[in-house]
Order: C-alpha cells, then sequence, then structure tokens
C-alpha cells in the first residue's frame, strides 16, 4: 500500500488488494474528516480528493496510517435487494463455460451476497464484489453495441447492472424494472459504494 | 414568463454552471462550465451570484430572443455581439427589452462563449446543477431553435463594469502539470510531455486529444493492466497509443490507464477554450 500524489489537491491511496481498498474506505467514511471533497474508490486504489486549503489529505494519511485494515469498522451497510428474471441472452454461454445447468447458475448468482466495491463507466453503475467462482467469466469477445438498461451482468470477478442502455461487453444473465439511476432523484443512484446486494429471482 | 427564446444555436449550446462535484463516487461527473471565470465574470456584469447557470456557446453563432426585459453579458474570448442590427460588444452588460435579440458571432480565436442572464438560466436542476453532462446525458437538453430558456428572480444590480479587457486566447500554451500519479509507468514521461502536442478535432468537454510523438510505456508495466481507478479533470491519461487525454470537465469518474500527470487548477479554464489545431505542452517543473 503506498499513497501517490495526484494533482495539487487529491492524493491517490494504491492498495494492494479490492479488500484493502474496501477496508481503508469503510475507515475513512466512518470517521468524516472535514475537508473531504470527494472519496472515490477503485478496482485497487482509493483517490481521495481535499478541498483546497483543508487539511483532508494529511488528515486522512494520518487515519489511515494508523488504522488495523485488517479489522475496518463494520458499520451498517444498506442492504438491497434487486429482482431479477434470468432470460439475458448469454445465460446459456455461461451455464457452458461453468461446466453447470442454467438453473443452477441461477441460484449460484440470486444466492450469492454482493457489496458494490465501486461505480464507474456510467452514473449508477456499481461493480459488485461476492461473485461465485464458477461465474467468474471473461467479458464477450466482441461488445455488444447496445446493453438495454437493467441488463443483470457478469465479468471478471463483478457482476453489475447496467443503469441505462449503452455498449457493453459483459455477459447478460437476465434484467430487472428496478432503477438504477434516476438524475431527478435523491440520492440519484440506488447502489454507493460499501452497500450490500442480493438479486432475488423473479 | 421571463425568458430567452433560441433562434439560433451554433455548433453547440449547452446549459452550464458551477457542475455537481461530490457525486464521483456514485459515477457521476462534475460536469460545468470549462472556463469557469468566463461564466462567473458573465454573471458578475449582469447583477447575478457567480454560480448561475448561463450558456456555453462553441464557435458562438447563438441569437437569442428576449420575452421580457432583461440585461446579458458576453465573455469569453473577445467576439462581436449585437442587439438587433447594433454592434454592442462582448465583456459588456446589455440591455434587452421585450421582443430584442441578441447574437453572438463567431470567435477568432478560442473555442467556448459564455452568455449570462439577469435572473440565471432557471433549467430544472439534477443534484444541484443546471450543467449539461455531455458523457452522462445528464441535466438540461442542448439548446436547440425554439427552445425556451426560463430566467430565475433577478436579486442584484448589473456591475456595469466598464473596463474588462477580453483576452484573445493564444495560439500555444504551456500547460503546468504536476507529475503523477502513474508517471513511472511511463517512460521519461517528463521529457515526453515536455514536447510540442497538437489538440485533436476528436476533443470535446470529455477531455482533449493530443497528437504527437507517442509515450511509451516503462518496461516494468509494458504488460501491466491497470486496474481501474479514480479520474481528476485535468488527469493526462495515456491510453495504449501513447497519446494524452487532457480530462476535462465531463470526465469518466474512474479509468483503466495509467494517468502520468495533472494539470494545476490555475490553467484548466484556459484548456476549456483550445481550439482542434493549437498546440501545446505541458510543464512538469
Amino acid at each position: 500500500m503506498r499513497w501517490r500524489r495526484y494533482g495539487e489537491h487529491a492524493a491517490l491511496l494504491d492498495c494492494d488488494s479490492l479488500t484493502q481498498m474496501s477496508a481503508a474506505h469503510a475507515t475513512i467514511v466512518a470517521a468524516r474528516p472535514d475537508g473531504v471533497a470527494e472519496l472515490v474508490p477503485g478496482a485497487r486504489s482509493l483517490l481521495v480528493v481535499a478541498h483546497p486549503g483543508s487539511s483532508a489529505l494529511d488528515d486522512v494519511r494520518a487515519l489511515i496510517g494508523k488504522a488495523d485494515l485488517t479489522r475496518p469498522p463494520s458499520g451498517t451497510p444498506r442492504e438491497i435487494t434487486i429482482e431479477v428474471h434470468y432470460d439475458g441472452e448469454d445465460l446459456a454461454l455461461v451455464a457452458e463455460t461453468a461446466g453447470l445447468s442454467e438453473r443452477e447458475v441461477v441460484d449460484l448468482h440470486s444466492g450469492a451476497s454482493y457489496t458494490v466495491a465501486f461505480t464507474g463507466f456510467a452514473p449508477g453503475f456499481g461493480y459488485l464484489t461476492g461473485l461465485p467462482e464458477p461465474l467468474r467469466q471473461p467479458r464477450l469477445a466482441s461488445p455488444r453495441t447496445r446493453v438495454p438498461a437493467g441488463s443483470v451482468a457478469i465479468a471478471g470477478e463483478f457482476t453489475s447492472v447496467y443503469p441505462s442502455s449503452t455498449p457493453g461487453g459483459w455477459r447478460l444473465l437476465g434484467h430487472t424494472r428496478t432503477t438504477l439511476f434516476d438524475q431527478h432523484a435523491e440520492p440519484p443512484a440506488l447502489l454507493a459504494p460499501g452497500d450490500r446486494v442480493r438479486f432475488r429471482s423473479g | 414568463m421571463r425568458a430567452l427564446e433560441v433562434l439560433a444555436t451554433g455548433p453547440l449550446a449547452l446549459v452550464q454552471d458551477l457542475g455537481r462535484p461530490g457525486y464521483a463516487h456514485l459515477g457521476v461527473p462534475p460536469s460545468g462550465a470549462l472556463d469557469v471565470a468566463a461564466l462567473r465574470l458573465a454573471n458578475r456584469l449582469v447583477g447575478n451570484a457567480e454560480s448561475c447557470a448561463g450558456v456555453e456557446s462553441v464557435l458562438g453563432g447563438l441569437s437569442v430572443r428576449a420575452t421580457a426585459s432583461c440585461t446579458v453579458a458576453v465573455t469569453g474570448p473577445p467576439v462581436r455581439v449585437r442587439l438587433d442590427r447594433r454592434e454592442v460588444g462582448s465583456h459588456v452588460a446589455v440591455h434587452l427589452r421585450a421582443g430584442q435579440t441578441l447574437t453572438v458571432g463567431t470567435p477568432s480565436t478560442g473555442l467556448r462563449c459564455y452568455l449570462a442572464a439577469s435572473g440565471g438560466i432557471a433549467a430544472e436542476p439534477s443534484m444541484g446543477s443546471r450543467s449539461r453532462d455531455v458523457l452522462s446525458g445528464i441535466g438540461p437538453d442542448p439548446l436547440a431553435p425554439g427552445a425556451l430558456l426560463p430566467l430565475g428572480t433577478t436579486r442584484g444590480v448589473p456591475a456595469g463594469a466598464d473596463v474588462v479587457v477580453p483576452r484573445p486566447a493564444p495560439a500555444e500554451l504551456v500547460v503546468p502539470v504536476v507529475l503523477g500519479p502513474r508517471d513511472d509507468w511511463l517512460d521519461d514521461v517528463a521529457r515526453g510531455l515536455s514536447t510540442w502536442w497538437t489538440v485533436t478535432s476528436a476533443s470535446n468537454r470529455v477531455g482533449l486529444r493530443l497528437d504527437g510523438p507517442p509515450l511509451r510505456r516503462a518496461e516494468a508495466f509494458a504488460e501491466t493492466e491497470l486496474p481501474s481507478e479514480g479520474l481528476l479533470t485535468g488527469a493526462i491519461q495515456l491510453p495504449p497509443n501513447g497519446l494524452p487525454v487532457v480530462f476535462l470537465a465531463d470526465h469518466p469518474t474512474t479509468g483503466g490507464y495509467p494517468v502520468a500527470a495533472t494539470v494545476r487548477q490555475g490553467s484548466l479554464d484556459a484548456l476549456g477554450q483550445v481550439r482542434p489545431g493549437t498546440k501545446l505542452r505541458f510543464d512538469p517543473s
């Protein structure tokens, strides 16, 4: 783990693992130091942006320096259940790759508990960890030019839901009618880093 | 209703204010006016709070008709401004009566002019901002002929400053940067960034795309894939082709290519005014 300077008012905590990043994120969220303008988790890093003139970067550095990241504050994460119709175009491909039946793929995906590690790609697009091993599969060799909004998908160690219709290369397991992002809602995004998520087959 | 009716938009005209920072962890770009100082000045000239929404016009061609009397001002690079057929100039408060038309010409330098109107553009806000984010499609739709831009309630007295001297945008730019966070991922990065780069026409509010001698990955990182990490406005990212992308206000919130250096905040406004073909180099000292 090391800090890297990022412009005049930010620093990037380069982490050894996603677990360590999530622990650092939970530590900072629990302490709520003043002057933090943005706290942006990545797959192996955490970006801390300070309000100019604040001591937030020093404070966060000190906080992380003395924290035991093997025992992060657990807090009380939000728990969100998303109802999914497992009718995705790639369900058969995923089952074949995993050496399972489609029913078993659905049971595995809807039986696991996930955590929103970080976001990106599009507003409200969360990268969820906790995917069972047989479902950790590569992206499609050629991405689709249009993935419908609400598509529930997997790629690598992550699962996610496409909040809006975009191009995309993840394998599609199904779809949900739940709104993931609404620019006029408060909060605008259903999922935020640290949230616990379950998918229910419906 | 006090409003401006859009008659013509030029190449692109968007509602912009100071953006919606603070939502990066949800995947929402900061957005907001690219030349922040120009928007703030336009607002001051018409008696608004500096944070009011105005119109960001790419290469002019914007024409609006007032439905009620209001005060407007155009800032950014020097540009011709007409009230009906009369030349009134930029960087000055102009009073419009109902039915009068304001037209912004094409600036001979720079890229983005800002139109402020007394009361501010009162389009519906999203996440505390009226800025149009071209990456995510958040915020008011791009202006189109026939659209009505409602104006908010006036609160101040126009500044009426008569000594604002507009500065032409330079044809060459030296941009101060802070190296990192991943300068070690690239070979001889300080020297590579210090060479002259040309801004290409693939540039937009998401970022400036540059052409020049490609930077190469350092030996130790030649085959390494970077896990997605947070991005900042002003981040200079090096995709596999080695040609820098300088991220502007509508940048994605995370990205998977190394950021070699970050533009100092004092120079971001100038980047909002660079045209395709402009030469720039980075100063890492």
